[in-house]
């Protein structure tokens, strides 16, 4: 028999950390804070929506785009949060989460050779989405010391005449790490010099803190016509599993995405579109309500690491803290698996999100704050362990 | 100042058992500030009490309530003030509101048992002066009380242990 498998599938990794994930779920007795989805149950009066939605029996295909209503509730959105002006009728389309707008927004935008900028660590699907793309990714490995923002200098570094997409994945996962005005302003002007587009992740652009709200690199000006911006309901509205999100950007772009989920897709799930209106007219409340419980929870654990000598930057998005580990001489990996062995916690190493992720860990506090005080008492039993020897 | 205020009568509104230390960690404030405010409050009337939340129901010892509302003749210069007064005095009434609509107060009271509850509507409230009329409902089971559910609370974590 021939093989079945082209050769493009063969050459992309599976996830590094797939054996230490395997390893994880099957001890149903450890503590995690390894997830990257709210704690949080979607807010009553959305489920109650998409249950009421069902009741009417709306429960067939939505037009290709997403339901109208729903795109007009979006462009509302991302101008009153973020100042971007954008036609629900040619600008916007909704998504099977953020993932599919991710990967559609690579396929229509990449020809083979066309080298994509991926700052990392970060999310684990942009390198092989590009590479499905026949697409060359090209990781810009962030430094700590810089609070893991993209800085000019890097962005400089690694613009070669292939390069066309940058994608810009803030406020980060895993990191935590936020571009503000200030930061982002610096690499428009070279991003607009060099011709290149953005991918504009902004899932956890509800997750800022310190006062420190979301900048969307799209608001700038020259900005709105060589960026697609893509974001959703799974972090902000806790809905994760109601797999919706979206992808707003120029009609040349979003038209050509819109062929492509109509082809791949059809359309987005009828039900969580509903729910989706609700959150949008009606949520504001709750995403405030979540933001402070994650902003008491960052608080309570940049203490705690404090307090056990865990070296960590202020994280000032998403929900997730990144400590260092490297003072211990074990690997990312090592690390987690002997913290998940010994003290039956789990994390997710930092290499799971690139090789500059090495020395890190990412730490999830999308769990009560009595969970992560088990689990950091548990941690600094790990580390004291460590350290006596 | 009013935002920490908040954010501290958030946090110890569903946990008045934190300790300070952990709630200034948390607000991002300095432990004497919390410290501070929460006295404040305390002397402003904005805190009035600490208390359990407690479901009856899984103790085995007898407790009904019942809401009743009641009709009254406002006074001359006290309004409802005098009336309502009177009636939260008793040890046996929980809470008293003034209401809009169809009748006047609310009020609920906590007794042994149904013969109780009845003795003390007989005896002490609907006699009252001002008292037109009562309503008394028992209650039959709580569901929710101060934004908790006090029945099926525990629920499993579902998620995947890790996911990206």
């Amino acid at each position: 028999m021939r093989n079945p498998l082209s050769k493009t599938i063969e050459s992309i990794k599976p996830s590094g950390i797939r054996k230490f994930f395997d390893i994880v779920n099957e001890m149903t007795d450890a503590i995690s804070l390894g997830v990257g989805e709210p704690d949080f149950d979607t807010p009553w009066h959305i489920r109650e929506e998409g249950i009421y939605s069902l009741e009417k029996g709306k429960t067939f295909y939505t037009s290709n785009a997403g339901l109208k209503e729903l795109k007009v509730e979006i462009c509302k959105y991302l101008n009153r949060k973020f100042d971007l002006n954008y036609d629900f009728n040619n600008e916007v389309f909704v998504t099977v989460g953020g993932s599919e707008a991710i990967d559609v927004a690579l396929r229509v935008m990449i020809d083979p050779g066309d080298e994509v900028l991926i700052p990392e660590p970060c999310y684990v699907s942009y390198l092989p989405c590009v590479q499905l793309t026949y697409g060359v990714p090209v990781p810009i490995p962030l430094q700590e010391k810089n609070k893991f923002k993209l800085t000019k200098e890097e962005l400089l570094a690694n613009i070669t005449d292939k390069t066309k997409v940058l994608v810009m994945p803030f406020p980060n996962n895993p990191t935590g790490g936020i571009m503000t005005r200030e930061d982002l302003q610096e690499i428009v002007d070279v991003i607009i010099e060099k011709d290149i587009f953005v991918i504009s992740d902004e899932i956890y652009s509800e997750l800022t803190y310190g006062g420190k709200n979301h900048v969307s690199i799209a608001s700038f000006p020259g900005m709105k016509e060589r960026c697609i911006v893509i974001n959703g309901f799974s972090k902000s509205y806790a809905m994760t599993g109601w797999r919706l999100g979206y992808a707003a950007g120029p009609e040349e772009i979003i038209s050509q995405m819109i062929k492509v989920h109509q082809f791949a897709i059809m359309c987005a799930p009828t039900t969580s579109q509903y729910a989706a209106v609700e959150a949008l007219k009606n949520g504001d409340h709750d995403v405030e309500t979540m933001r402070k419980a994650y902003d008491q929870r960052r608080r309570f654990l940049l203490k705690e690491f404090e307090r056990i000598g865990m070296k960590c930057f202020e994280p000032e998005g998403a929900f997730y803290m990144f400590p260092s580990i490297e003072k211990y001489g074990l690997s990312s990996e090592e690390f987690a698996t002997r913290l998940l062995m010994e003290e039956k916690v789990a994390v997710v190493p930092g290499t799971a999100f690139g090789d500059s992720g090495e020395g890190f860990l990412r730490i999830s506090y999308a769990y009560s704050i009595d969970n992560l005080k088990i689990a950091m008492e548990r941690i600094e039993k790990f580390v004291k362990r460590l350290e006596a020897k | 100042m009013k935002d920490l205020r908040e954010d501290i009568l958030n946090v110890i509104e569903t946990n008045s058992r934190i300790s300070m230390e952990e709630l200034a960690v948390r607000l991002g404030a300095d432990k004497e500030q919390v410290v501070d405010e929460i006295t404040a409050m305390e002397k402003e009337g904005v805190i009035c009490g600490y208390n359990t939340l407690i479901n009856w129901d899984n103790m085995d010892c007898d407790k009904v309530t019942a809401l009743i509302e009641i009709k009254v003749t406002p006074q001359r210069g006290q309004g409802f003030e005098k009336i309502a007064e009177r009636i939260y005095k008793f040890d046996e009434v929980e809470s008293v509101y003034l209401m809009s609509g169809g009748y006047d107060l609310t009020v609920f009271i906590r007794g042994k048992n149904m013969k109780e509850i009845s003795n003390f509507v007989w005896n002490k409230l609907a006699p009252l002066e001002s008292v037109t009329s009562t309503a008394t409902y028992f209650v039959l089971k709580k569901y929710k009380e101060h934004g908790v559910a006090l029945v099926n609370t525990a629920k499993e974590d579902e998620r995947m242990l890790i996911a990206p």
